[in-house]
């Protein structure tokens, strides 16, 4: 006997009659195939629960779903291919943006140095980025050998949270573990139609200064503590002065960049702000890549002393052969050659030995007060740029 | 489209008056020259300040190169997982009728609302060395942030709706009656998806495909959180080209995005120009 | 016949595989890292989260965040729909261009994105110094906080009405038109309501993506606290400061704001669909 069957709401199928189902459903037989559904003439109870196709999808209905999930996991593992474990020679060394271009070339001396003294050849892999982020990714687990960042408050950061590197890692290496150093001076625009001296003219209503936020760039930190170095120094160490002389300064700083590109770019692409507060380096390589007739620098009359440290990270380091290799990295910093190196790259480095006299003539004399005035970074980053610090009372108070 | 049809016609009811159309196709084109063409245009002119040349040997240099492979190579695995995900999504929400239907699509529509540094943020908080899981794996040598399988899940968080998103509307349009006249037919399922599901839904398939690819390509933030930045190794075209601008190579910075943005437009053309030569065929599988 | 298509069983094959693709690879690629998220904010206390929200600034940055993203998106809306009834109705030069380049902000990398407008926008850009002698100035402000997030949000509007609008029978105007409806009439009351469940979704969509945009917004914004800081800057800086307490804290914040949205509009529109069928 030949059936009408409703399959869901757009088709029907005719067939024999095979069974009766609990739910006012039959089955019927195609020929082909066996079908569920609601019988046409009989009661339209259309039943919510289960479905017309039982031979296809009663059993399996969520075996298939647990298969596909079961599947999906290992396929998402498959991907998870353990990338090389650090080599006994290999080294990653995490740095911060502007340095990109010294540590090619040193990448490159030190190469070739470490095969001439008779060993093994050795892996050197680089990382860069704002030094915070950088330090965030080595606390998150990136496996660096070495880190070599724009500040000491990021490194201690790591060795705080992650005891990978010791408390006491800033007297391993010689001078403050800082192979090289900068200062942070002023650029602004040719022929300083502002007549921009020093840091009282930045607080003048007609100036308006270029600095990158403090809270995301580690030059702009430097900026910062300069400024204040000169205001505690003009105000013989009235503190509520030189929080006064800060807050009119970011008074008349229209744009936070993020980094210290950024910033740059504002100042020089842009065409914003009367000053630009810069890393030395950054500002000579602005006028080297700008040229000189767009730009001068200023040399303020008080800066600060900006020590960007290097130390090894002890806790990833997975064999003597490779601590050797990257602690000779290190000391290798302060050869002549390296050292020369640096002053190339407009870092004021310690041994001017093997440095050309362009190199070293270079740089303009200037009074260069150490953090250590401030309680050094561990007071000083709290204090002035943690969460409520210095600078949040700055915007916080406006 | 009859648009022949609609010209000669003395006075077309389905069209707005002449001057209407044109005030509206000029404030279109005004809009569009000055949002996104004119950023394009800036893009390659940075690029090209000095010359073609200075342009391609960024292009070329190793890192630039093993750039460009880590992308293609994320957008190779990304792209077929999620146009996987998207089939069955779309297939599951469209066909079936269950409980929380509209909490699903969200949870689908989610990444889309997800700031990219909060994926990345969870990612670390999920896979880096302070989480349980992430110790665990380190210890089995697993590394999943900061190494490829971090990228990739990054890259599949913010490109996870693309293809579900075209699916889902296309599909409901659809309904299932064909699908439902190929059962009686005796057709089994794989059958029917590849018969008569996958010819009605392939211009939405890849139209959905090209964006996810696009996307896949040109996402920084998360990865950003996540790749650990290491120069030639986990380095992506977008990533690159931050470090570039950063390290003051803005020649070699927008080269990259130049080739980025060319990449992409010429995926678009593409489906333009496929949609174009079948336009007849699309009409039809548009209208039944 | 499409009206019951909501409520009727389904004959189909394939719930059961479909179903759990989608619900594991949802699970790993999404779930996970949002659980892992939300686990790290139940783990801090909901009265020091509360803390953390409420503070001035955080609030300032979303409400910022919040308000830029809506006005972008309502500009979205409209300019979303003339582009594709363009796009779709008429035929002008350089339209299969515009078809083409639409997608363009979803593969522009957003830092470039932001380079680029701000390249164009500020004082000394092209544009800049057309409108900086009429006081207009878009780089640096509030403004420009919009025109990123437009640039961000602009596919998703058109890309979700253009097929719509590709499918509308014109018989259905034409019996408009028969019937004695101006055209006007017949755009707000017959076009416009089977445009409304894929413009909802667009705006929807393209306002979510830019609530919680960064990249391209903290090259054209000044980032001045209160003033141009968006909340998701707010969650790099809090990041820098490693503190993960807070930065989930805001990140958890923005989370519930968007998923409330989504939730929202989605629920509007399947309601909407239920009630007028689907169009």
């Amino acid at each position: 006997m030949i059936h009408t069957i409703s399959l869901g709401t757009h088709v029907l199928a005719q067939g024999t009659f095979i069974r009766k189902l609990g739910d006012g459903r039959i089955e019927i037989d195609t020929g082909g195939q066996r079908l569920a559904g609601t019988p046409v003439a009989g009661p339209l109870s259309a039943p919510r629960s289960g479905s017309p196709l039982r031979r296809l999808m009663s059993a399996p209905r969520w075996k298939g779903g647990l298969f596909a999930a079961l599947s999906a996991i290992p396929l998402a593992f498959a991907a998870a291919t353990a990338p090389r474990a650090q080599e006994a020679s290999e080294i990653l060394n995490v740095s911060y943006d502007p340095t990109r271009e010294f540590y090619r070339q040193y990448n490159t001396l030190f190469r070739d140095w470490w095969a001439s003294q008779g060993h093994e050849e050795v892996t050197l892999r680089q990382s860069h980025g704002g030094s915070g982020g950088q330090a965030r990714s080595v606390i998150d687990g990136l496996e660096a050998t070495v880190v070599t960042l724009a500040l000491s408050a990021d490194i201690s950061a790591i060795a705080e949270r992650t005891g990978k590197i010791p408390a006491d890692w800033q007297t391993r290496l010689p001078h403050n573990s800082s192979p090289y150093t900068s200062t942070i001076v002023f650029l602004v625009r040719d022929g300083n139609p502002k007549a921009i001296a020093d840091w009282d003219d930045l607080t003048r209503d007609d100036v308006q200064v270029i600095t990158p936020n403090p809270k995301t760039s580690g030059g702009a930190r430097w900026n910062f503590m300069a400024a204040w170095a000169w205001a505690l120094k003009e105000h013989d160490g009235d503190e509520q002065a030189a929080r006064d002389y800060m807050t009119a300064l970011f008074h008349n700083v229209p744009v936070l960049d993020t980094g210290a590109r950024g910033a740059t770019n504002t100042f020089t692409q842009r065409g914003i702000g009367d000053v630009l507060l810069a890393w030395e380096n950054e500002a000579f390589l602005a006028l080297a890549e700008q040229g000189d007739a767009a730009f001068d620098i200023v040399v303020p009359s008080v800066s600060v002393l900006a020590e960007p440290p290097v130390t090894l990270v002890d806790g990833n380091i997975r064999s003597d052969a490779q601590r050797a290799a990257a602690e000779a990295y290190l000391t290798h910093l302060y050869s002549p050659e390296a050292q020369a190196l640096a002053l190339r790259n407009f870092y004021r480095a310690w041994d001017t030995s093997a440095a050309s006299e362009e190199d070293i003539s270079r740089f303009p004399a200037v009074e260069r007060l150490s953090i250590d005035a401030f309680g050094g970074w561990a007071l000083v980053q709290p204090t002035f740029f943690g969460d409520g610090g210095v600078f949040d009372q700055i915007y916080e108070g406006q | 489209m009859s648009d022949t049809n609609l010209m000669t016609r003395p006075t077309p009811v389905t069209t707005e008056p002449r001057l209407a159309r044109h005030i509206l196709i000029g404030t279109v084109v005004t809009l569009i020259a000055a949002l996104l063409f004119a950023p394009l245009m800036a893009v390659f002119a940075e690029a090209l300040r000095q010359g073609w040349a200075a342009s391609f040997e960024g292009l070329t240099s190793p890192d630039a190169r093993a750039a460009m492979r880590l992308t293609l190579i994320v957008a190779a695995v990304v792209v077929p997982l999620n146009a996987v995900f998207g089939i069955a999504a779309a297939w599951a929400i469209t066909r079936f009728d269950f409980r929380g239907k509209a909490f699903l699509i969200t949870l689908i529509d989610l990444p889309f609302s997800v700031s990219p540094v909060v994926a990345g943020l969870a990612l670390v908080l999920l896979f880096g060395a302070n989480s349980w899981l992430g110790a665990w794996l380190i210890d089995h040598d697993l590394r999943i942030v900061f190494a490829f399988p971090g990228i990739l899940l990054a890259t599949l968080f913010v490109t996870f709706p693309f293809v579900a998103r075209e699916l889902i509307p296309v599909m409901m349009e659809q309904g299932r009656a064909e699908e439902e006249a190929a059962l009686t037919l005796g057709a089994g399922g794989w059958r029917i998806f590849f018969t008569v599901t996958l010819p009605n839904i392939r211009w939405a398939l890849l139209y959905g495909v090209l964006l996810c690819n696009a996307r896949a390509m040109g996402e920084f933030g998360a990865v950003a959180v996540v790749s650990g930045k290491i120069r030639g190794e986990t380095t992506t075209m977008p990533i690159m080209i931050e470090m570039l601008y950063n390290e003051y190579l803005s020649v070699a910075a927008f080269s990259l995005a130049a080739a980025l943005a060319l990449l992409a437009l010429v995926t678009l053309l593409l489906k333009s120009l496929l949609e174009w030569r079948y336009a007849d065929l699309l009409a039809i599988t548009r209208r039944h | 016949m499409r009206a019951g298509y909501l409520s009727a069983p389904s004959p189909l094959p394939g719930f059961g595989l479909s179903f759990g693709i989608t619900i594991s690879i949802l699970s790993i690629t999404v779930l996970l890292p949002i659980a892992a998220l939300v686990g790290h904010g139940l783990g801090i206390g909901a009265a020091d989260l509360w803390e953390v929200i409420s503070a001035r600034r955080i609030r300032a940055a979303l409400a910022l965040s919040f308000r830029a993203a809506l006005a972008a998106s309502v500009f979205n809306l409209v300019f979303g729909l003339a582009l594709a009834w363009a796009l779709v109705r008429y035929r002008f030069w350089g339209r299969r261009l515009i078809d083409a380049a639409i997608d363009l902000p979803f593969a522009l990398p957003t830092a470039v994105a932001g380079i680029a407008l701000t390249a164009l926008y500020a004082p000394s850009g092209v544009f800049g110094q057309l409108l900086s002698p009429l006081g207009i100035q878009i780089a640096y402000t509030e403004t420009g906080i919009w025109l990123a997030l437009i640039f961000i949000g602009l596919p998703f509007v058109v890309r979700t009405v253009q097929p719509v609008i590709e499918e509308i029978d014109r018989e259905v105007e034409e019996a408009s038109a028969t019937l004695g409806a101006r055209r006007t009439y017949t755009l707000r009351r017959v076009i416009l309501p089977m445009l409304t469940p894929a413009l909802l979704t667009g705006f929807a969509l393209a306002l979510a993506r830019s609530f919680g945009e960064y990249g391209s917004v903290i090259f054209i914004a000044g980032n001045l606290p209160f003033q141009t800081e968006i909340a998701p800057l707010l969650i790099v800086i809090r990041l820098e400061e490693y503190n993960y307490d807070a930065a989930t804290a805001i990140g958890l914040a923005m989370l519930l704001i968007s998923f409330a949205m989504l939730l929202t509009i989605n629920a509007i529109q399947i309601w909407s669909r239920r009630r007028i069928g689907n169009v």
